[in-house]
């Protein structure tokens, strides 16, 4: 009933390294996306001192798209999510192998800057972290530090926009000088996303941005996620299989470091290649 | 299987067998009853609590009773007087003030820049094996017993000051009043060198735990939006300010409260210069110096409306701390950041 290794060739982009090959071979043709992958892996790994947490991962992430990370915890999402703009050189003892691309670009190469790829890839994480500052400064910091623009004026209708982008201006627009520390969980957490938004990022990694709200804040970083991907290339990781299902447009599958299926998320959930996969989204295991 | 256990165990008890227990149950009235246990411990712990308040409070009412002479000699003016004169029987603060004050603010900007630089670099730059036996060491400075200072401070600190340092100050900046005459190697300046020395471990260590416990996210937020270490670092600082201001505070506490570091290298004299190389003498300094030289009255009772002063500006300056911490706190946010 399951096929056990073949996968099928419709699927566009799949776990191995053969599939990937020809699938830029077609390039032109793919069904889904005629664009290159905004983000390319191939053969990474991951160490944490010698711990491996991620083994042989090749995948490419298309651009103008959701690409959703599902397993169980201690899986590796995160981290490889973290990969994606290098927020793991902060943690002491790790280490990178193989090849991760932006643009066609190996943002591990060196003399690689990763003040602007970390620009270009920004990150929204698992808990709301707005700095101890106003609304407004949250939202100028990246802009300044990054000298993106040019007068008051400018700054202000940036961050108006960005804002506005991460549908929660209406909210703040009267208090932009208060503290960020008096929004909600919710509000936060969109704040923060209007924080990375601001500095025009391509790529945008959310690290379980919901985990932390209520089902009511969830559903509208879930609709803004969805709204976004018109203008930026998502990655998020997610624990939670049905906001996986109702935001991505792919979705890959990890276990214990692997990547067991990556597969369009409306096939993941209804008829997976693979049968572990099956096993995990029916709630069999994890 | 999983559905026959859930349908058994909705039916029949967990464990099924389990024995009655064999001790009976004891049946209580809900009348109150006379319990001494209760009230006793609140007592005791009450007591304990007031005593501590109340030790304070008789510290300084004991301290304002024995002052009473320079009290009604001079009034208020014995902080203002700058006469300081045991043999004809005229006494007055103010150079002991301007001592502590001085040689206080000279220990905090030195070493203020110095704990903010070592903290900042244990705690974002240097690995964990080399920062926490830094630290380590850091923190032994404020093992040394001030006495240890005192000699330090006499014996090599003061000659080398006076041989090379304070010349080449004076040649540089001596059109400052600051740095105007003569210099022996004993005076504020060199008190206040001896203070930041002793004050510069407290600062950093407590620095230290407050940017250990900014948390990591803060860092990560602000390298995520394309900061720089640098700029990074001024996200965690801006988020430990309220506990960094903490750090000074306890510094400056221990500053003005040093007495015999202090009292070894100052030189001892009671006067105003506007020279920081000149003599002067703190309030801490001036009690612990001319105790034993008391012989009147008055000069005692001055002495002791001194440790009052004393009491009451670490008071103040307590409070004022406080004040400043929970202003910052509650500001949180508001600042503009440039």
């Amino acid at each position: 009933m399951h096929s056990s290794g073949s996968v099928s060739p419709a699927v566009l982009p799949s776990v191995s390294e053969f599939q990937l090959r020809r699938q830029s071979e077609r390039e032109p043709d793919a069904e889904q996306s005629t664009a290159p992958a905004k983000m390319k892996l191939e053969n990474l790994n991951f160490y944490y001192g010698k711990t491996r947490a991620l083994k042989d991962i090749t995948l490419s992430i298309p651009p103008n798209q959701v690409t959703a990370f599902i397993g169980p915890s201690g899986c590796g999402k995160s981290t490889l999510l973290r990969t994606l703009n290098r927020m793991n050189d902060v943690i002491p003892g790790t280490r990178v192998e193989g090849h991760v691309e932006l643009d066609g670009e190996d943002i591990y190469a060196p003399g690689t800057d990763v003040v602007s790829l970390r620009r270009r890839a920004g990150m929204v994480f698992q808990k709301s972290n707005p700095f101890p500052r106003s609304i407004f400064d949250n939202v100028a910091y990246g802009l300044r530090i990054n000298n993106l623009t040019h007068s008051k004026s400018e700054l202000a209708e940036r961050v108006e926009a960005s804002l506005k982008a991460a549908a929660i201006w209406d909210e703040v627009k009267d208090r932009l000088k208060e503290s960020a520390y008096g929004l909600s969980g919710g509000q936060q957490q969109r704040l923060c996303i209007a924080r990375a938004l601001a500095v025009e990022p391509e790529v945008v990694l959310m690290d379980e941005p919901c985990s932390a709200l209520d089902p009511i804040a969830t559903q509208k970083i879930e609709e803004l996620i969805v709204d976004l991907k018109q203008r930026y290339t998502i990655v998020i990781v997610t624990h939670n299989m049905q906001q996986a299902a109702r935001v991505s447009d792919l979705t890959a599958f990890f276990w214990l470091g692997e990547m067991i299926e990556f597969n369009i998320t409306e096939k993941m959930f209804t008829k997976p290649d693979k049968q572990m996969t099956e096993d995990y989204i029916t709630g069999r295991f994890g | 299987m999983g559905s026959t256990l859930a349908g058994k165990g909705s039916a029949t008890p967990l464990t099924p067998n389990r024995p009655s227990l064999p001790f009976g149950r004891a049946v209580s009235s809900l009348r109150a009853r006379p319990r001494i246990g209760d009230p006793l411990f609140k007592f005791t712990t009450g007591l304990f609590a007031v005593l501590i308040a109340g030790l304070a409070v008789l510290i300084m009412v004991s301290m304002a009773l024995n002052s009473t002479l320079p009290f009604q000699k001079f009034g208020f003016g014995f902080l203002t007087r700058s006469i300081w004169d045991p043999v004809a029987g005229q006494f007055g603060a103010l150079p002991f003030i301007y001592g502590t004050a001085v040689s206080s603010v000279i220990a905090l900007l030195i070493s203020v820049p110095i704990s903010l630089g070592v903290a900042i670099f244990l705690v974002e730059k240097a690995p964990r094996a080399l920062s926490n036996p830094i630290l380590f060491i850091v923190q032994l400075l404020a093992a040394i017993p001030s006495v240890v200072f005192g000699l330090w401070g006499i014996f090599v600190l003061a000659p080398m000051l006076r041989n090379h340092v304070y010349p080449a100050l004076q040649s540089s900046l001596g059109f400052l009043p600051l740095f105007k005459g003569n210099q022996n190697g004993l005076g504020l300046l060199t008190a206040g060198l001896i203070l930041s020395i002793m004050v510069l471990p407290i600062i950093t260590a407590v620095t230290t735990d407050v940017l250990r416990a900014v948390p990591g996210i803060q860092r990560e937020a602000a390298l995520a939006l394309g900061s720089t270490k640098w700029e990074a670092t001024l996200i965690v600082l801006q988020n430990a300010k309220s506990g960094i201001s903490g750090a000074i505070i306890l510094g400056l506490g221990r500053a003005i409260g040093e007495t015999m570091a202090v009292t070894m290298v100052i030189g001892n004299r009671p006067q105003i210069s506007a020279s920081l190389f000149d003599p002067s003498f703190t309030i801490a300094s001036a009690i612990a110096n001319e105790f034993t030289e008391a012989t009147t009255e008055i000069y005692l009772q001055s002495l002791i409306e001194l440790g009052l002063i004393l009491f009451l500006v670490t008071f103040v300056i307590n409070m004022l701390a406080r004040l400043l911490v929970w202003s910052v706190t509650r500001g949180e946010g508001r600042g503009g950041h440039a």
